[in-house]
Parts: structure tokens; sequence; C-alpha cells
């Protein structure tokens, strides 16, 4: 995980899923996204693991810790032919009936954060795919050695890194606004927006797996920012139907189409605009397994500070069309944090270059770097140097 | 002169616009205290409800106390009813002798409709509250004197019969009933056959199957009596509503003896029929649908004899019936919204002439109808406005998000732009209180929405809906308010037999309070004036 291998551009593109109207409770919004058709040959399903801190190997001495609640697992067929999910246990109708939830699965310690379980199952732990990826970034220190750098830095690189989150039932009014929401017919998605925040976003490939994985966003990871918009958010409006823009309406013909041009303006507004900040952006992608004729990514975007940035993980089949999505809305700070170790990897961490890139003095880039948590990454009295130069 | 006619146009539209928010307030209140139980919603919690229900019952109290006291006459939940019968009590002074003197009567009517439970409890909360005046006491013994068998009553609710005693200094009506109550071991035997029975079914197993069923079953848990055989033989002594919730699970547990059988299920309400329809698995339901089918439609033809309607002479009718997710209500009102609206899609088809039935989620069959999916409200009414109905009827929640706010939309273009002249009736019945907006949740201003508690009000409350749509004139509102009480109040006379109803009253009852002129009560001789006027002097 030294350096990043050279990851192809990627847009989210959500083909085949139709946007519905949204429903508001306090400050958050929630949108669902509605499937025309299924796609019936992947399907996921839901592990609960205890409730404790997960040690996952990543690489040779490198782990990853982090507060798991639940894993999904992805099955998938070969041929094309439905998949069952793993916990509707279609096989002893009579031993089992159907309102009988899957047992808590007791895991040890996760090998991998994707680990193969057999042939056609795949085992993931949600979100910690991306935010991995998000963590491990630039992760083995400079590439250099230049002098400015502490020895710490160049043996160990970025090492211990840690970033928090919260969980989805700490996001204030989120666990009552899922608990009103009223699941769509079809429905295979939903973007969450928190005080008119871009939150989350969330696609299975199949309904049932929706309506059981539903409640699963409460288990999820917000960011710092999105928990505090929630805490400080005033309940958002309504965007309430309108027809008279519609001009004169002489027939109930008129009115129905009316009414479909009221729904296709919001599809439209909505795909455009509220969730322009997670579509239009590229983003950089890296495979993590393939599964059939899906692939696993997990992505993560150009760090543009002071904008959205969002990192996420999907599985999309043969065409890019996406069967699976989820993503997490970078904190400012994160952002910062991202933008400045992209741009000194960008510049072979050589730190006069990187701040006349980003038209700073070097001084000022140092202590930007200081600010953002990477002090560390500095020798002593270099960093004194700059907070001298930077007070002259 | 120019001045003074400035001034009376000024007096005018101050008391015009004084009447319009008096006729609002009590349109208001009479949806709340419909539709208001101060239990959990599915929007909101159960505090939350309590609090706003508080809030409106303090608000009417202070306000407009005639109304409030005339809401007794209307057909609001027991709870509703116990809230107002108690603050009525609880302010005795502040009445005038004719206010008491209605009350007196409104009061004493509605307690003799309220389950005995309720009523057990109210005098519970009056006993709290430290309301022990004259009046109370006077109305609770006559309420006292009209239970039908006080031994079956000091075993089945011991705690509150005692209570009840206590508070009002009264004397039981058989000196061992007073001695069952406060003293059971003083005696070796009692001659009351039941109570004897709760004496024995301490020690002797075999006893306890002469009780009623709750008291029984308490005392099959301390014997230790296995459930299925304790269903098996309290079956002769179960009521009917204990029948029908208890039938399922006692099927479970191999007690088959308990179940009503088709003809005692047409005799149970709509609402509560279709409640327990709606409690059925899918899979029973299909396999019972003729049976289940025809109870609801016999209950929903008997709603309509009773409500004094005709059967098919409300012309084309269309309903839109909301069965999404939100119409599952609450843990503790469970499927109660959605019960709601299967009712009234029986009353409906028996009411009207032609026909159809659109539910939100799109499912055409009313008997497997289940909770589930959005609320495109607008949609559907649109598809109901393309039927050409004489009359449509919205059963819903009024939680419109497929999109919000198109079924206000369309209802405005339909009123404004396509049928400004009023051919079809509309109106919105809305069984959920909405605790933020101390009222049930409106569609929009052209249609009025009224609450709903069990469908077979709906054609009492359609023609009281009339009163929610636009302007609402206080005169006429006044008037219907005293018609109803009247006609409450005569339908006790004929409750109590030989004594003469309100013929020949004259001037209105019991609404003075709304237009400040002094109404005249006209109905004298019926015993519970007798006690109004007793406890006033």
């Amino acid at each position: 995980m030294t350096t990043t291998p050279a990851a192809p551009a990627f847009r989210l593109d959500l083909t085949g899923l139709d946007t519905r109207p949204a429903q508001v409770w306090g400050g958050v919004r929630l949108v669902p996204l509605v499937r025309a058709e299924p796609i019936e040959d992947l399907r996921l399903h839901q592990e609960l693991y205890e409730p404790e801190y997960t040690a996952v190997p990543v690489g040779p001495r490198t782990d990853y810790l982090a507060f798991v609640p639940h894993g999904f697992v992805a099955d998938w067929t070969r041929d094309g032919t439905p998949a069952a999910a793993y916990g509707t246990r279609l096989d002893t109708p009579s031993a089992i009936t159907a309102s009988t939830p899957p047992e808590r699965v007791r895991v040890r310690v996760p090998r991998r954060i994707a680990k193969r379980e057999n042939r056609t199952r795949l085992r993931f732990l949600p979100l910690h795919l991306a935010l991995e990826g998000y963590l491990s970034l630039h992760f083995g220190g400079p590439s250099i050695a230049w002098e400015e750098y502490s020895e710490r830095a160049l043996r160990n690189g970025l090492s211990p890194r840690a970033e928090e989150a919260y969980a989805g039932d700490r996001v204030r009014g989120l666990a009552d606004a899922l608990r009103v929401f009223e699941i769509h017919p079809g429905q295979c998605g939903l973007v969450v927006y928190v005080a008119d925040a871009l939150a989350a976003a969330f696609v299975v490939p199949h309904p049932d797996d929706y309506r059981a994985l539903h409640r699963t966003l409460l288990l999820d990871l917000f960011g710092e920012l999105i928990h505090h918009y929630a805490l400080l958010s005033a309940p958002v409006p309504d965007f309430r139907a309108d027809l008279r823009t519609a001009g004169p309406i002489n027939s109930t013909a008129e009115l129905r189409a009316a009414v479909d041009g009221q729904e296709r303006a919001w599809a439209a507004f909505h795909d455009d605009t509220m969730a322009g900040g997670l579509l239009d952006p590229d983003y950089r992608s890296r495979t993590v397994r393939r599964l059939g004729r899906f692939r696993l990514d997990r992505f993560r975007p150009e760090f543009r500070p002071k904008q959205e940035n969002h990192i996420g993980e999907a599985i999309t089949d043969e065409h890019g069309r996406l069967a699976y999505l989820k993503t997490f809305r970078l904190s400012e700070a994160q952002v910062r944090r991202g933008h400045l170790l992209d741009r000194l990897a960008a510049h072979d961490w050589h730190l006069p270059t990187t701040a006349t890139a980003l038209g700073l003095t070097e001084p000022q880039l140092g202590l930007r770097l200081e600010g953002a948590g990477f002090g560390s990454l500095l020798r002593q009295d270099v960093l004194d140097h700059y907070r001298r130069a930077a007070r002259q | 002169m120019l001045l003074s006619s400035v001034t009376d146009a000024g007096a005018v539209l101050v008391e015009t616009y004084g009447d319009l928010v008096a006729a609002e307030d009590v349109l208001l209140f009479v949806n709340a205290a419909i539709t208001g139980t101060g239990q959990r919603e599915f929007h909101g919690g159960a505090a939350e409800q309590q609090l706003s229900l508080d809030f409106l019952h303090e608000y009417m109290l202070v306000n407009y106390r005639g109304p409030y006291a005339a809401a007794l006459a209307l057909d609001i939940n027991d709870h509703n009813s116990a809230l107002i019968v108690r603050r009525l009590l609880e302010t005795s002074r502040d009445a005038t002798d004719e206010q008491r003197r209605t009350e007196g009567r409104l009061i004493a009517r509605r307690l003799r409709l309220l389950p005995p439970q309720r009523v057990y409890r109210l005098i519970g909360e009056l006993r709290r509250a430290k309301v022990n005046n004259r009046r109370t006491r006077a109305i609770l013994r006559d309420w006292l004197a009209t239970r039908p068998d006080q031994a079956l009553d000091a075993v089945k609710y011991r705690a509150g019969l005692k209570l009840a005693l206590r508070h009002t200094h009264l004397r039981p009506v058989a000196e061992e009933t007073g001695d069952f109550l406060y003293a059971p071991r003083r005696r070796p035997k009692y001659t009351a056959p039941l109570l004897d029975a709760w004496r024995r079914a301490h020690y002797e197993q075999g006893a306890l199957y002469e009780l009623p069923y709750t008291v029984a079953e308490g005392f099959a848990n301390r014997h230790g009596i296995p459930r299925a055989a304790f269903l098996k033989k309290i079956e002769p002594r179960l009521t009917a509503l204990e029948r029908l919730r208890l039938q399922e699970s006692a099927r479970a547990l191999g007690a088959t003896a308990v179940t009503s059988d088709a003809a005692a299920l047409a005799r149970m309400p709509l609402t509560r029929l279709a409640s327990y329809v709606l409690g059925l698995p899918p899979a029973d339901r299909t396999a019972r649908r003729a049976e289940l089918t025809d109870a609801l439609r016999g209950a929903a033809r008997r709603a309509v004899r009773a409500a004094g309607a005709e059967e098919g002479s409300w012309g084309r009718v269309t309903a839109v019936l909301d069965d999404s997710w939100s119409a599952y209500g609450s843990g503790v009102k469970r499927r109660r919204p959605l019960a709601a609206a299967l009712a009234c899609h029986f009353l409906l088809a028996a009411l009207a002439g032609e026909y159809t039935a659109l539910w939100t989620s799109g499912h055409g069959d009313a008997l497997l109808a289940r909770p589930a999916g959005p609320t495109p409200l607008g949609r559907r009414i649109l598809d109901a406005l393309d039927t050409a109905p004489e009359r449509l009827v919205i059963v819903s929640d009024g939680w419109d998000n497929a999109p919000p706010g198109l079924a206000a939309e369309v209802l405005r273009v339909w009123r404004t732009r396509l049928d400004p002249e009023h051919r079809t009736s509309i109106v919105h019945l809305n069984p959920v209180y909405d605790a933020e907006g101390f009222d049930v949740r409106r569609l929009a201003p052209t249609v009025p929405t009224a609450g709903l508690r069990d469908a077979e009000d709906v054609p009492a409350l359609v023609e009281f809906a009339r009163f929610a749509e636009g302007r609402t004139d206080l005169s006429e509102l006044t008037a219907h308010l005293a018609a109803r009480t009247e006609r409450f109040l005569a339908a006790e006379g004929a409750v109590r037999g030989p004594v003469a109803p309100a013929a020949g009253s004259t001037g209105t009852t019991g609404t003075a309070g709304i237009t400040g002129t002094a109404g005249t009560t006209g109905t004298t001789g019926t015993a519970a004036t007798e006690t109004a006027e007793e406890t006033v002097r």
C-alpha cells in the first residue's frame, strides 16, 4: 500500500435507477431510487457482528482497526440465473418460517475487509472498504527521503493514521426518518440528505435486499460534518408539487400531463442539482474483487477543498451499471488532509515545489501540514524554523 | 352619520371574525376529540399526543364551555369523553346554573355509553384530583344506580367499585357487597352466587369457571391451570369481544371451542370486525374469504340502517383509501388507520349505488389489504376523478408524500378550473390525530376534512364535514350542535323508558357559550335533569 496504483477515472451513473419524490422528516430528506428491473443474479444480505472493535489485517504488518457493526455478503451466479440471498433460506422452507430472522452470525476476526467465502460468495465490510482506501492513502509516507522529513516519517510512513466517524444512530433524526419512511415498490436505493447536504447514497441490486437492509443505514458511518448538521439543522421544507406553473388546465388529461411534468421536473432537479456533488465529479477507482460479471470497486475523489467530496464503494456490472453503492461524505478537515497528501505525492513529496504549486511559501505549507495533523512527518527543527519564519 | 356607519361595519367585521375563529376552534376540537387517543401514532409519540390533547381541552374549556360540553353529544371517542367529563366536573364552580343543568344531562348520558372500566378509571382520576363536590357525587350516584348488577361489578371491577363507593360516600346495594369489598373474610359465605364463587375460587378450581373471564384468568394463573384447558372451560363465560379477541390464540393452543361463528362475526361492529380481519394472516383471509366478506357486508348494512341512511342512496361514489405503510399506525394502535379505511370501504359499498374503490398501493383486493408502500394520493385522486363520481370520499392520514402536496394541487385545480360548480362533492376523512397541528391533517383548504373514529359514523361525519368547507357559519354550526345535543338527550329519554322525551322544547340547548345569548333549556322532567337541578341547588 505504499503507492496507489494509477487509478482509472470513473463517474457514478444512476442509469436504471429512477428518482422518486423525497420524504422529509425534520432535517433529514430521504430520496428513494427505484429500479425498473431488479438485478436477480447478485444478492446482498447482512451479517451482524458483536459490538466490538475489529482488527482486520490489510497488508504486511498493517492492520485496519475499526468499529464494525455489520458486514454484507454478496451472492452471485455465473449463468445469470436468480441468486438467493443467504438470509432468505429458500432451501429449508419447512424447517424455518419465512419470518424467522437470520441468526446472528458470530464472526471471528475477519481475515480481510473483502474476503471470498467460496466461489460465488464474497463477504465485505460495507464502507470500511472505502474508508480503508482513504486511510491508506499515501500511507507509506515520503517516497524520496527529503531532508525535511523526520526519521519516523521515513521509517513508518503515516502510521498510525486515524479518522473518526459517527454511527448512523448518533445522527439526530435519522432513526426516526428511516422509521417513518415509506419504502416504494421496487425501491433499490436511497439518497440521504441531512440539512440538504448529501450525506450518503446507498444502492442494492434487488428490492428484497433493500427492504432487508433499509435499517442498516443506522449502522453505517457518517462524517463529523453530517453529525453536526443533523444536530443543528432546522427542519427542511418539503418540495411540494405546484401546478400553477403548468399553465391553464382544462381537462383531466391536461391535469394528468401536468402531474407527470411535476414528477419529471423533480427527478431532473434531484439528479442534476441536489446530487450533482456526488454524480458530476470524476473519481479514481480501484477494483477490489471480481464477482462473476460484476466488479467490486472502491473509489475516492480528487479531493477538492471546500467542495463536496465522497468516498465509497460500488459493484458494477460489465456495462458499468450500478448494482451496489455506498458512499461516505468526507468532512472538510478530511478533504484537506486528502488534498495535502495528494499534492505532496504528486510532487514526489518535495516541499518547495508542492508549496509553489499550491501558491504558498514553504513555511506556510509546513504549518498547514502541522495543522492538518501531519506535524510528525517533519523534523522538529525544520518545523521550528517554519514557525519562526511565519512569525516574522 | 358616516362615522357611525363605519363603526357599525367595523363591529360587524370584528364579530364575524370572532365567529369565524370560534367556529374553526370548535371544528378543530371536534376532530381532535374524535381521533386523538393519547396513544402513540405512526408519526408521533404518546407524550406529544397527550400534551397536545391536554392543551386543546384546556383551551376549549376556558373559551367555549358550551360547545365543549356539547361535544359529548357527538361521536367522540371514549378517551376524550372521559377527559371532558373530568374537566367539566373539576370546574363546576365556573359554570352558570344553565350550563350545569345541560352539562349534568350530557354527562349522565355519556357515562352510560362509556364502558364501565373507563368510568371507574375516571372516578379514580376524580379522586386523585380531589374532585368531590355534590354535583359529582350525584352524577356518580346516578351512574352507579344504572349499573345492572352490582355484584358483577364488585367482582369484575373490584378496585374501581371500592374506590367509587368510598369516594361518593354511598352504601352498596346489598350489605354483603360492602363486606365483600372492604372485609372479605368477615363472612364465611355469601348469598350472591358470583360473590361466593369468587370466595371459593381461592381454593377450588371448579369455582373459577363461574367468574367473568378477566377475573378467572388471574385465578387460573394462581392455580397453575394450563392455558388451553382454562380457555376450553371458560368458553361459555366469554363476552363477544373477548371471544373475538381470543379465538386466534386459543386455536393455536388447541382450544377450538373458542370460535366466533359467522353469525356472531356479523353482529360485531364494523370497524372492530375490520381490525379483526386485518389481524389475520393473508392465507387465512383467503381461505375464509366468503365468510369474512359476508360478515363485513352484513355489518356494513347494519351500520347503514343504524345511521338512518338508505342502502344505495348515495349514487355514484368513488373512494380513495390509504393503505400506505403509515396506515400501520403504531404498536399500540396496530393497523388502526387501515382498519378504518377497510370499514369505510364496505360501508360506502353499502351506501353507494355504484361504487369504485381505489387503494393508494394500487392493489384491488380489499380483504387482503396490508400497509405498505408510499402514499401517492394525488395520482389516486386523479384516477378517482376520472370515474366522474357524484361523491368522492378520501380516507387517509393526510401524509401525502409521492410527491408531497400533489393531492392539494389536484384538488385545487379540480375545484377552481374543472369543477367550479361543485358537481362532485369531495370529503376527506382522517383517522389520525396530528399532535403538532392540533387537528387532523388536511389535504387542501377547498376540501373539508373530518376526523374519523368508526366507519359507522361516516354518514354523520359527511354531514358535519360541510362546516369545514370554506367559511364556516357559526350560527349554523351552533344550530347543528344544538340539534345533535337534543337528539342525543332524546335517545336517553327513550332508554330511560316512560319519561316524556324532549318534544315541545323551545329554544336551543347547551350552546349558549358561543353566541352569548342565553338559550332556554327545553327539556324538563327527565331523570337526568332532576339530577342536575338537584346538584345546582
